[in-house]
């Protein structure tokens, strides 16, 4: 009996919505107006870089403010065997490669990583599904290692390739050099206090803390400095930007 | 038309009568509302529903609600809208409603069951897709926050606010005040030069959506944005952090749907057709009073 009144009210729910929903939905797949609903990104990007400068920090917390737990989301595991074997032998033989647009091409162990210059940061993650979660992360600053590579001036955009697979696909994403050379760009091996866990990451995770969590490329294999993201991928710059159409441009 | 901007209550083309003559002359015309005001009412009529409605996408995506600045699936949620393989449920504070049918477990327009938060009928889009809902609600954020302020500060320079929507000292007296609402509760609107103008509990009810609601919306919204957060770290202090700015702007969200709600009652109680029309080309007909029937009215 209650299921047939709950019927009714959504039936008289769905008669009321329907044109304007079916005209929504007619909108939502036509290809030029998606285009015009992307104009909220660039302009959402536009007005915040202009709103801030370059090195303006995200929010810092203190150790009182941590998540009890952090979550983790996304792939939790590296693909492969490959990727097994490195976690038995603890990341030892792990190489992150800086390649591209770059006069000399870095291959860093994690012993390099933890040698270069190092931030520690409270920030706040922020999922795109809507919740927050509160950690300390340690790593290895972006910018002295791009410095390090000499970029050409040819390069505008780094390309992050993980050892992860979401439906047999490499994870896969990209920022530009505002977002690189930021003081809170780091690439983080360790989460409170401890070693970076495997369903966050490990062993290396970066972070750009003006963005939602899907820009921050975890099991971190190579960077590669491009002028363009034409070519990769689908071209929109990351894995659920080619995909689903995510906002590369993610600090909203 | 009137070629200087008219005034609430002003250019009444017809002398507004009394007594017998009423009937035999056409009821007094006013022009109520001036373009600004038509353009932004319907611009901001088609924002809000796909702000709403697309809001309610975003937040099927997680559908639990906290207070601070951190709140994640291992964290105390205030408000919830869950399912189990049979029913759908909402939770606010310790008290749970099964809302099966409705929220949390609801069947689509082929009968398949979704477990979805906010059923298909009351999402853009209309099927499960996070990233669309988003494209949708941040283009709108600015038709919304564009129209907003333009709107805003041609009340503030063409007198809309001074002469139509402040309240007057006599307004604000409590007897004033109590008669405005009992007049309500009996669905007893007022007439002729009266209703040229708006009364007390309109005033607030418009007051309350553009000064308070809508900026709040805005701020909530932008205090969400991980950018932003760094470009304006003090609204999250004044907010009292991320996820208390996602629980006000759902809130808030509420708050509009409810003034939508009692909006629609009284457009229906006053007389739709010239109320909407009124909306459309500014002209209101002054409503008469109806023939006394013994109330002294």
């Amino acid at each position: 009996m209650s299921q047939l009144i709950v019927n009714r009210r959504s039936l008289i729910g769905s008669i009321a919505a329907l044109p304007f929903l079916s005209g929504c939905d007619a909108l939502n797949a036509n290809p030029e107006f998606r285009k015009i609903l992307s104009m909220g990104e660039t302009m959402h990007q536009h007005s915040q870089r202009a709103l801030m400068n370059r090195d303006t920090l995200a929010p810092e917390f203190t150790r009182a403010d941590l998540s009890p737990t952090f979550r983790a989301n996304g792939s939790r595991m590296g693909d492969g065997p490959n990727y097994a074997a490195h976690v038995a032998t603890g990341f030892r033989d792990w190489r992150v490669r800086v390649s591209g647009l770059v006069n000399k091409p870095l291959a860093l162990s994690m012993a390099d990583i933890r040698a270069l210059p190092q931030r520690t940061q409270i920030t706040r993650h922020d999922c795109v599904e809507g919740w927050s979660a509160i950690g300390e992360w340690q790593g290895a600053r972006l910018a002295p290692i791009l410095a390090a590579a000499q970029l050409k001036d040819s390069a505008k955009f780094l390309v992050f390739r993980c050892a992860d697979k979401i439906g047999g696909v490499p994870y896969y994403e990209s920022i530009d050099l505002i977002d690189a050379l930021h003081p809170q760009t780091i690439l983080a091996w360790q989460l409170n206090r401890q070693a970076l866990p495997v369903a966050n990451g490990a062993p290396l995770r970066l972070r750009i803390e003006r963005q939602l969590g899907y820009k921050q490329a975890k099991f971190i294999e190579s960077i590669d400095a491009v002028a363009s993201l034409d070519g990769i991928g689908a071209g929109k710059g990351g894995y659920w930007e080619d995909r689903i159409d995510y906002e590369w441009y993610a600090g909203i | 038309m009137t070629t200087a901007p008219a005034d609430l209550g002003q250019s009444v083309t017809a002398p507004p009568v009394a007594g017998d003559a009423a009937s035999a002359m056409p009821p007094p015309r006013v022009y109520r509302h001036r373009w600004a005001t038509r353009i932004w009412h319907w611009t901001n009529a088609v924002t809000l529903l796909v702000m709403i409605m697309s809001g309610l996408m975003i937040f099927n995506a997680y559908p639990r609600l906290h207070w601070g600045a951190y709140g994640a699936i291992n964290d105390p949620a205030w408000m919830e809208i869950r399912s189990t393989a049979t029913d759908g449920y909402l939770r606010v504070g310790s008290v749970e409603v099964k809302t099966t049918g409705v929220l949390g477990h609801w069947q689509n327009e082929a009968g398949e069951t979704k477990r979805w938060a906010f059923p298909s009928w009351a999402t853009i889009p209309s099927g499960y897709s996070l990233a669309d809902g988003r494209r949708w609600h941040l283009f709108f954020a600015w038709v919304l926050a564009i129209s907003m302020t333009l709107y805003m500060l041609w009340s503030l320079f063409s007198g809309h606010i001074r002469r139509d929507l402040h309240v007057t000292r006599g307004e604000w007296s409590p007897s004033h005040l109590w008669h405005d609402i009992k007049e309500h509760a009996r669905l007893r609107f007022p007439t002729g030069e009266a209703a040229a103008r708006y009364n007390v509990l309109q005033k607030l009810a418009y007051i309350s959506v553009i000064f308070v609601l809508l900026p709040l919306m805005i701020l909530t919204g932008l205090a969400m944005s991980p950018g932003f957060n760094a470009a304006a770290p003090w609204i999250l202090d004044l907010l009292g952090g991320r996820q208390s700015a996602r629980s006000l702007h759902f809130l808030a969200m509420l708050g509009l749907i409810a003034f939508f709600v009692v909006h629609m009652v009284m457009v229906l109680l006053a007389g739709p057709i010239n109320e909407v029309r009124s909306m459309l080309t500014g002209w209101f007909t002054l409503p008469q009073a109806k023939p006394a029937k013994g109330d002294g009215a």
